[in-house]
């Protein structure tokens, strides 16, 4: 395997993606990235010296509107699906200490 | 005849006759779920009282004149990544295992206008991520042809309920294949538009530049018909391009003479079926026979194709997948200490591995120090992939060549090693980089008597093109009866 991924990447990654694993799963990406990364440095093979990364196929352009409201107030019925609120409102665990 | 061997097109002309209703098709469709749904799985949720409900506002609607549609009255399945207003949409994942919608997809929705009537949600890989719809939370689907074999996906429930006739047809979305190839695996028909063609509003987004939503039906003139009701421009979608040409029944017309077909040398090589092979080249003799030019040229860039989609695919779901954080819906793990603790454990318990998989594979691609060897590599290679297309379609009308390696793999042969299941999506993955449209139809069975699917590829904004020579080829070769009829 020529891609070898340290603990701290994995480390890294997880704080990025934020995903928590035990030593286990830690292991097991490990593996599973690197394999991963193997085959996709396949991509190595070809020059794209001069070639523009391309996000969209097709020409895009901006879109614009009038910043007026079209929707109306759904506050209520968004709540019902939020693990937790109060006082129509999210509620979040405490941010700061 | 019963009722359930008809195409969403045929009963939605009887019903409007008068031959039957809408109530009468929803109670028989809803019968056959209740008998076959136990073995197949095809659905996460279903809502009986609903759909009759919905049955006998829209059959009220067709006898008042006010719905004369060509799918009034017909019952539908929606893959369970589209949100549908009060009922259910979990993605197959345990992190949306409580979420109701509070709006629908921008297709749904122009369905319902058509008078749709909405069966359920179908089953899928977990986030859409996967080939089998073994991925998903809440069990896997059965090939109904056989089902010690799998549905395909990632919209397996979809293609899988569509054959055991659970339903008259089903929405899918496609991402890499996932229409195409279940549709393949599953014998029916299944069709990705050109991106863009319709919205991705409600879609919940796996790969954005890549997503988009599609019919899975049980012959080309039912996806000819439902592609023309989803489709629409949307300014919620901000990709969504503002096209006239949608009047794709237009293209039922059984003529291909003149038409310029290239079958690429390079999706014929190694790691290719025999029978899924000869199968195909059949239907490329038969098409030819009908008038059709078919030429053999080398479209180039075939393995660099799936490196490029997962580079991308991966990167795309890690960023989408960030509004996953137990905050404004789903699920919220129970023990935490602090937000981040929170936010970890509740996306660690919440979603599946492949999911996390791909999340951390797109996290390190998109990572500072990786971004341009990985990322921007990829969007460089891509860039390579549509410029090969555009050369193909400067001398042919259509692409064709096989949708999948192989027919359905047997369950649990998938998910031990992912870069195999992953290599399985070669020939429809450059479709979506590309922005390209695709059909998959059957064109035979192989000797377990499974089916083997036929892949058109067109130029963007060429749906036509697709439409006519599938529907030409579909004519020639007689009717492939739903696996329903044949095995069930």
């Amino acid at each position: 395997m020529a891609n070898i991924i340290s603990d701290e990447t994995i480390e890294y990654v997880g704080i990025l993606a934020k995903l928590e694993l035990s030593d286990e799963q830690k292991e097991q990406a490990k593996k599973d990235m690197g394999r991963m990364l193997d085959y996709i440095d396949k991509l190595g093979e070809l020059d794209t010296e001069g070639v523009e990364p391309m996000s969209h196929v097709f020409p895009v352009q901006n879109v614009f509107r009038e910043d007026v409201i079209t929707n109306s107030d759904t506050r209520e019925e968004l709540l019902v699906n939020a693990p937790e609120e109060k006082d129509g409102m999210f509620m979040v665990p405490r941010t700061f200490e | 005849m019963s009722l359930l061997d008809m195409t969403a097109v045929e009963l939605a002309a009887a019903i409007k006759a008068g031959k039957t209703t809408a109530v009468e098709a929803t109670k028989e469709v809803l019968a056959q779920i209740e008998a076959k749904e136990q073995l197949y799985h095809c659905y996460v949720t279903l809502d009986k009282e609903a759909a009759l409900a919905q049955a006998e506002a829209v059959q009220a609607k067709i006898e008042a004149g006010e719905l004369t549609g060509p799918l009034a009255g017909v019952p539908v399945a929606i893959k369970d990544n589209m949100c549908t207003e009060g009922m259910l949409t979990t993605c197959s994942s345990k992190i949306l295992g409580n979420f109701v919608p509070t709006f629908s997809a921008e297709a749904v929705l122009n369905l319902q206008k058509a008078g749709a009537i909405i069966l359920g949600k179908t089953n899928m890989d977990e986030f859409a991520m996967g080939s089998t719809t073994e991925t998903s939370a809440y069990g896997e689907t059965k090939n109904p042809w056989n089902p010690e074999h799998v549905p395909g996906g990632s919209s397996g429930g979809s293609a899988a309920a569509v054959a055991a006739e659970e339903c008259f047809y089903a929405l899918g979305s496609d991402t890499g294949g996932s229409i195409r190839q279940p549709a393949s695996f599953c014998g029916v028909v299944g069709m990705k538009p050109t991106y863009g063609t319709v919205s991705r509003y409600g879609l919940i987004a796996y790969g954005s530049s890549l997503d988009q939503i599609g019919p899975l039906a049980k012959d080309v003139t039912d996806c000819a018909t439902i592609l023309e009701v989803i489709a629409s421009h949307d300014t919620k979608d901000s990709t969504s391009v503002e096209r006239q040409d949608t009047d794709f029944t237009k293209a039922l017309v059984e003529d291909v003479k003149g038409m310029r077909i290239g079958i690429p040398n390079d999706y014929f090589g190694e790691g290719l079926d025999e029978e899924v092979k000869s199968a195909v080249l059949q239907a490329a003799k038969v098409l030819g026979e009908k008038g059709a030019i078919i030429e053999y040229f080398d479209l180039s860039l075939v393995d660099y194709a799936i490196p490029t989609y997962y580079t991308i695919a991966a990167a795309e779901a890690s960023s989408n997948l960030e509004r996953f954080d137990g905050i404004k819906y789903g699920y919220r793990t129970e023990d935490y200490a602090g937000l981040h603790n929170m936010y970890k454990k509740s996306r660690s318990e919440g979603f599946g591995e492949e999911v996390k998989r791909r999340i951390m594979l797109g996290s390190f691609v998109l990572s500072s120090g990786y971004y341009d060897a990985y990322y921007l590599k990829a969007l460089r290679v891509k860039a390579l992939i549509k410029k090969a297309f555009d050369e193909a379609f400067a001398k042919y009308d259509v692409i064709l060549g096989p949708v999948a390696p192989t027919t359905a793999p047997k369950l649990g042969e998938s998910l031990a090693d992912p870069i195999q299941m992953y290599l399985g999506d070669i020939y429809t993955i450059a479709v979506n980089l590309a922005g390209l449209p695709g059909i998959s139809l059957p064109c035979g069975k192989d000797s377990k008597g499974l089916p083997i699917g036929l892949q058109l590829i067109g130029d963007c904004f060429q749906e036509k093109k697709l439409i006519q020579t599938a529907y030409t080829y579909e004519k020639a070769r007689g009717e492939f009866p739903m696996a329903a009829k044949e095995v069930c």
